[in-house]
């Protein structure tokens, strides 16, 4: 008993000092440059909100909300798709087709995108999706796919075949046993798929530099970027940017804990 | 998709009989509209930079030759690229070493019956959701040279912590390791969780301490969330470019150029788009030896069980 109270004390006091840097961060957002000047470590007196009015519009953070969401959303929307359906022939098939097309998903997991970084910037300016929200869903359908197939056909292998093939006996195609029977039982893994790429996709910050950047279309990221090289000086207003552009991600990770956490424990055990 | 639709709906019609319905597979049109994505954006990409690694191609049209080896010899006398080599290598050990090592602890700590045991993994993770540009600025400020403010107004120091070319990449380290070491937590835990507690029971009744249980009960069975953190880890540190391109730009001087800032600038500052997939070919080689070494090992530990 009084062990585990002691290693409470001191998990405690690691965590407060682990927060020092998010004391910073909030405590100087609320601050007027003179207080920064004159007490950086203290609490602010008295505290003032006009950083956070003053950085949602320099940020241009409405519209970078509003295109990160829409980016983010639309392409886990084509991942679960396509990485789903692509799973479902690779973890059932019994061809060598099948066993090849499998290790070349895998390969995907392996190459970093650098290395096709400048074919991909040439191949999407040509086909004119530079700095548009097309080209940002484009790439991250195809650079997550591999880890996206990775996940559902080792999940897929795992269920008993004989759910289809019911389905089938009674008279339904592959397309209708996969959609009405197979998908809905993937939603532990589809869960997992979502709350990986999600985090993946909405902090992604060097392709999007690349492709929206001075476009009109940045992702939060991207505009919190280019924000603090604007106002590098100014702490307080630079930290509330980084706090607004921060708390939707904080907010929904609080409210998903243990999924989030879940996800990310088992994300990639193979 | 509905051609996919209906002929495997005929087939399954034109064999009837329990056994062989049960045992057909679904066609490879299923895995046709990913493919083409997939080949698009990474496959055809990848075949094609590694093919202009060996060519001097500046970006501006279509003018390119072939030079062989040229791009790798000019990297053996291009002190940015050596020293980025050697600085990817350096972070990424020190990265590997201390996240895991700290993630490894809280993991300990918070696996125990602690009353705030929840709070506190919330407070550990809570980091790895939020972008590494971001974090990487808070920690700019954090890392402060005035005396007064940050790290030095705290511990009463006088370090210039990100200016100083020889503390400069270890500062970084330390921001990698404070965002992910929460990560490294979360897969040692569900590690720890999987070990029976029978087997700590029946240790205890034989008279093993606490570092012996640790040592013979619980390592050897962590070995699967060791594998997975340490080639999270070492992918993730050959491949660092946001924190760095957000704090340092690689400076000062050269003393935090990393492979991935190297190339992004050779081919997007200098325009030396052949060079740059010279040196990103360098990089994928690093992570592939080191996924393929991670799934040597994994493969003989599945065997061994």
């Amino acid at each position: 008993m009084r062990r585990t109270f002691l290693l409470e004390i001191v998990m405690i006091v690691v965590a407060v000092a682990f927060l020092f840097p998010v004391y910073a961060l909030v405590t100087l957002s609320l601050k007027d440059p003179s207080q920064i000047a004159r007490t950086p470590l203290a609490l602010p007196a008295p505290p003032t909100g006009d950083n956070f009015a003053k950085a949602w519009s320099a940020a241009a953070l409405g519209p970078s909300l509003m295109n990160s969401t829409v980016i983010t959303a639309v392409s886990l929307v084509a991942l679960i798709a396509l990485g789903s359906f692509a799973a479902y022939y690779l973890a059932r098939a019994k061809s060598h087709l099948g066993y090849g097309l499998y290790v070349l998903f895998l390969l995907g997991i392996v190459l970093p995108f650098q290395l096709g970084m400048i074919p991909l910037y040439q191949l999407v300016t040509d086909l004119g999706l530079i700095g548009t929200h097309a080209g940002m869903i484009l790439f991250y359908t195809g650079i997550q796919l591999p880890f996206t197939v990775f996940l559902y056909t080792g999940f897929i292998r795992a269920l008993p075949r004989e759910y289809a093939s019911a389905a089938q006996i009674d008279g339904a195609s592959h397309l209708t046993a996969f959609t009405k029977v197979v998908f809905p039982l993937l939603r532990p893994i589809t869960g997992t798929v979502l709350i990986l790429n999600a985090v993946f996709i909405w902090n992604d910050f060097f392709t999007p530099l690349l492709y929206l950047g001075g476009s009109g279309y940045e992702t939060v990221p991207v505009s919190v970027f280019a924000f603090v090289g604007q106002y590098v000086s100014d702490h307080g207003l630079v930290f509330a940017g980084l706090v607004l552009g921060a708390l939707p991600i904080v907010v929904l990770f609080l409210l998903l804990q243990r999924y989030v956490i879940k996800g990310f424990a088992s994300g990639l055990k193979g | 998709m509905t051609m996919t639709a209906t002929r495997a709906g005929t087939t399954a019609r034109r064999r009837p009989g329990r056994r062989r319905i049960a045992t057909l597979s679904p066609s490879w049109l299923f895995a046709a509209p990913a493919l083409v994505v997939y080949a698009a954006v990474v496959l055809y990409p990848s075949v094609a930079g590694t093919l202009y690694a060996f060519t001097d191609w500046s970006g501006i049209g279509a003018d390119r030759s072939f030079i062989g080896l040229e791009n790798f010899r000019a990297m053996l006398h291009d002190d940015q690229a050596m020293g980025s080599i050697g600085n990817t290598l350096l972070l990424t050990v020190a990265v590997v070493v201390v996240q895991n090592g700290v993630g490894l602890l809280l993991a300990l700590g918070v696996h125990a019956k602690l009353r705030s045991r929840a709070l506190l993994r919330v407070v550990f993770f809570a980091p790895v959701v939020v972008s590494p540009v971001m974090v990487a600025f808070l920690w700019k400020y954090i890392y402060n040279p005035d005396p007064s403010a940050g790290l030095n107004g705290l511990l009463g120091l006088r370090v210039d912590w990100l200016g100083d070319p020889s503390l400069a990449l270890w500062s970084i380290a330390g921001t990698v390791v404070w965002q992910y070491a929460g990560y490294s937590m979360v897969i040692f835990l569900a590690g720890l969780e999987g070990v029976p507690k029978e087997l700590h029971e029946a240790a205890m009744i034989d008279g093993a301490g606490a570092w012996q249980r640790f040592r013979y009960v619980t390592w050897p069975l962590l070995a699967p969330a060791v594998t997975v953190n340490l080639m999270l880890s070492t992918i993730g540190g050959l491949k660092l470019f946001d924190q760095v391109f957000a704090a340092t730009n690689g400076g000062p001087g050269y003393a935090t150029e990393t492979l991935s800032t190297v190339l992004y600038k050779q081919a997007f500052v200098f325009g030396k788009f052949g060079y740059s997939t010279a040196v990103a070919l360098v990089l994928a080689i690093f992570v592939a030896a080191v996924s393929l070494v991670q799934i040597h090992y994994t493969r003989g530990r599945e065997v061994a069980q």
